[in-house]
């Protein structure tokens, strides 16, 4: 994986996710962990190699193939990307919406998750209004509306504190329990302990596949 | 029963907000505005070539001058005109205008003294045919029966009326032709500039699985509302403008002008020009989006 004439970022990457596993993703800044995820949620085509995807081959895909597979794709931005002008509650709405769900059905399935997320009351606060946290769980609720079969998620624990980072990794935890794929990419050593998972640990753009019981390593 | 309370359209871009907003409103007022101006234009254009040809087709004029002494007197070969006239298959009527008539005629001209019997007046004829006259046949034959006679079947003159008002028919097309390829442009600069304001959201709906569709929609939406908004505007300014220009024409007595009064049949012609203005706008939203959201992956 290359961006335009640049240098290779990610060489030789070569790993299969089972289905409903669990795994981190370690490695330095610039190692290229956020390459590896948009090209996991379909952000950018690899520069050769092949990538397959609930068992579609993304080279057979045309543009016009993408859209529903991203719809199962749940994915938590470094940056949260909530929509300032919109609710919580619309924020989360997004992929319901896309999907084409009835505006009651919307409303409803929005409402739980933003009360599982411990955001009822913030129903129809605008992003502005909320706290890094809230605004990273109202991330987080949106990018599992769908009950996606493949959560990412970019450093999602880097702007809150550990107590707060804990409990959103219940809910991926959660997600997971309910069959989701999920890959975190994440620094915090204490949740990766805590969390006993494989870890997928990038060093110069190569990528090593750790196993759960390995992952005490320093 | 209480009725649910009004939902505003949620957009997931914030479009409203954009600074393009208000100038494609105001721009589309204008541009309606000068497009059903134009179409009335060709509207009342149409009307009065139909009342030329309704006035003129279907009709003859022939004309006796005055001949030097020893000829026939004018009034003779009148007389024998008509008789040619009144015998000839496809002709209805054939009437002498009187002196007095053709003194009003010539008083444009010649003033109140027209009507001067000491001046050389020609004779002219007003015949009205209710079927197919061989002109051809019919001037022989008049200049056979009463020299100095000659025919105007109106052919030549209602071709040019019928050329001009043709050429005005084009002019107004292309005139609304200009406005919608103008439209065109500004929707596109529009929507270029929306997408280019948005474009993270873009990117965002897009890696969310939003299809080109749903964002093209989006775009859409938007587009109509403000065009529908500046469509509207621009037509009931239109109207008020024609109905003010046909007000001060009413005091025109000149005949030849088109009759400018909006009929019912103008009306729901003139309130199509926003509607297309707002369906060109929508496609043009879609194709601009469409075609942009192509360069992602």
């Amino acid at each position: 994986m290359r961006y335009g004439t640049g240098p290779e970022v990610l060489r030789d990457v070569s790993f299969t996710l089972p289905p409903g596993s669990f795994h981190f993703m370690t490695g330095a800044s610039g190692a290229g962990k956020s390459s590896l995820l948009k090209l996991m949620y379909l952000a950018l085509r690899p520069s050769r190699g092949l990538i397959t995807l609930f068992g579609r081959d993304m080279a057979r895909l045309t543009r016009a193939d993408l859209p529903e597979l991203r719809r199962q794709i749940g994915v938590v931005f470094q940056d949260f990307s909530l929509l300032d002008h919109l609710s919580a509650l619309d924020n989360v709405a997004l992929p319901l919406r896309m999907s084409g769900a009835g505006e009651a059905e919307v409303v409803e399935h929005c409402t739980e998750i933003l009360r599982w997320v411990g955001l009822g009351n913030h129903l129809n606060a605008l992003p502005s209004t909320l706290s890094g946290g809230q605004q990273q769980r109202v991330a987080i609720a949106r990018s599992v509306i769908n009950r996606p079969r493949l959560l990412l998620a970019d450093e999602p624990t880097g702007n809150v504190d550990d107590g707060i980072g804990m409990r959103l990794l219940y809910l991926f935890e959660e997600m997971h329990k309910l069959g989701a794929t999920v890959v975190i990419a994440t620094h915090n050593e204490a949740l990766i302990r805590r969390f006993n998972h494989p870890r997928l640990h990038l060093e110069n753009g190569r990528l090593h596949v750790m196993p759960a019981q390995s992952a005490h390593w320093a | 029963m209480a009725l649910p309370p009004l939902r505003r359209k949620r957009f997931d871009l914030p479009l409203a907000k954009d600074p393009t907003s208000r100038f494609l409103t105001w721009l589309t007022a204008l541009m309606v505005y000068l497009a059903a101006l134009s179409l009335a234009g060709a509207l009342f254009v149409s009307d009065m070539a139909r009342r030329w040809d309704t006035g003129l087709a279907g009709g003859l004029t022939v004309q006796i001058v005055p001949l030097p002494a020893g000829s026939a007197t004018l009034n003779e070969r009148t007389e024998a005109a008509l008789t040619v006239l009144r015998s000839t298959p496809g002709v209805k009527s054939a009437t002498a205008l009187t002196t007095d008539d053709i003194g009003r005629l010539l008083e444009p001209w010649l003033g109140k003294e027209a009507a001067d019997p000491l001046l050389p007046m020609p004779r002219l004829i007003d015949v009205v045919t209710d079927g197919p006259v061989d002109t051809t046949a019919l001037t022989a034959r008049l200049k056979s029966a009463a020299p100095g006679a000659t025919m105007d079947d109106h052919a030549v003159w209602l071709a040019d009326l019928r050329r001009f008002a043709g050429a005005l028919h084009l002019a107004a097309l292309a005139v609304m032709a200009l406005i919608g390829g103008a439209g065109v442009m500004a929707v596109v600069f529009a929507v270029r500039a929306g997408l280019a304001i948005h474009k993270h959201v873009v990117e965002l709906l897009h890696l969310m699985g939003a299809t080109d569709r749903y964002v093209a929609r989006q775009f859409e939406s938007h587009v109509l509302s403000l065009t529908l908004r500046g469509g509207l505007g621009g037509l009931v300014l239109a109207v008020a403008t024609l109905a003010g220009i046909g007000h001060a024409a009413a005091g025109l007595k000149a005949s030849l002008l088109p009759t400018v009064t909006i009929n019912v049949w103008h009306l729901a012609l003139l309130a199509v020009v926003p509607v297309v203005a707002c369906l060109l706008a929508m496609v043009t939203a879609r194709w601009t989006v469409l075609r942009t959201l192509e360069s992602l992956p």
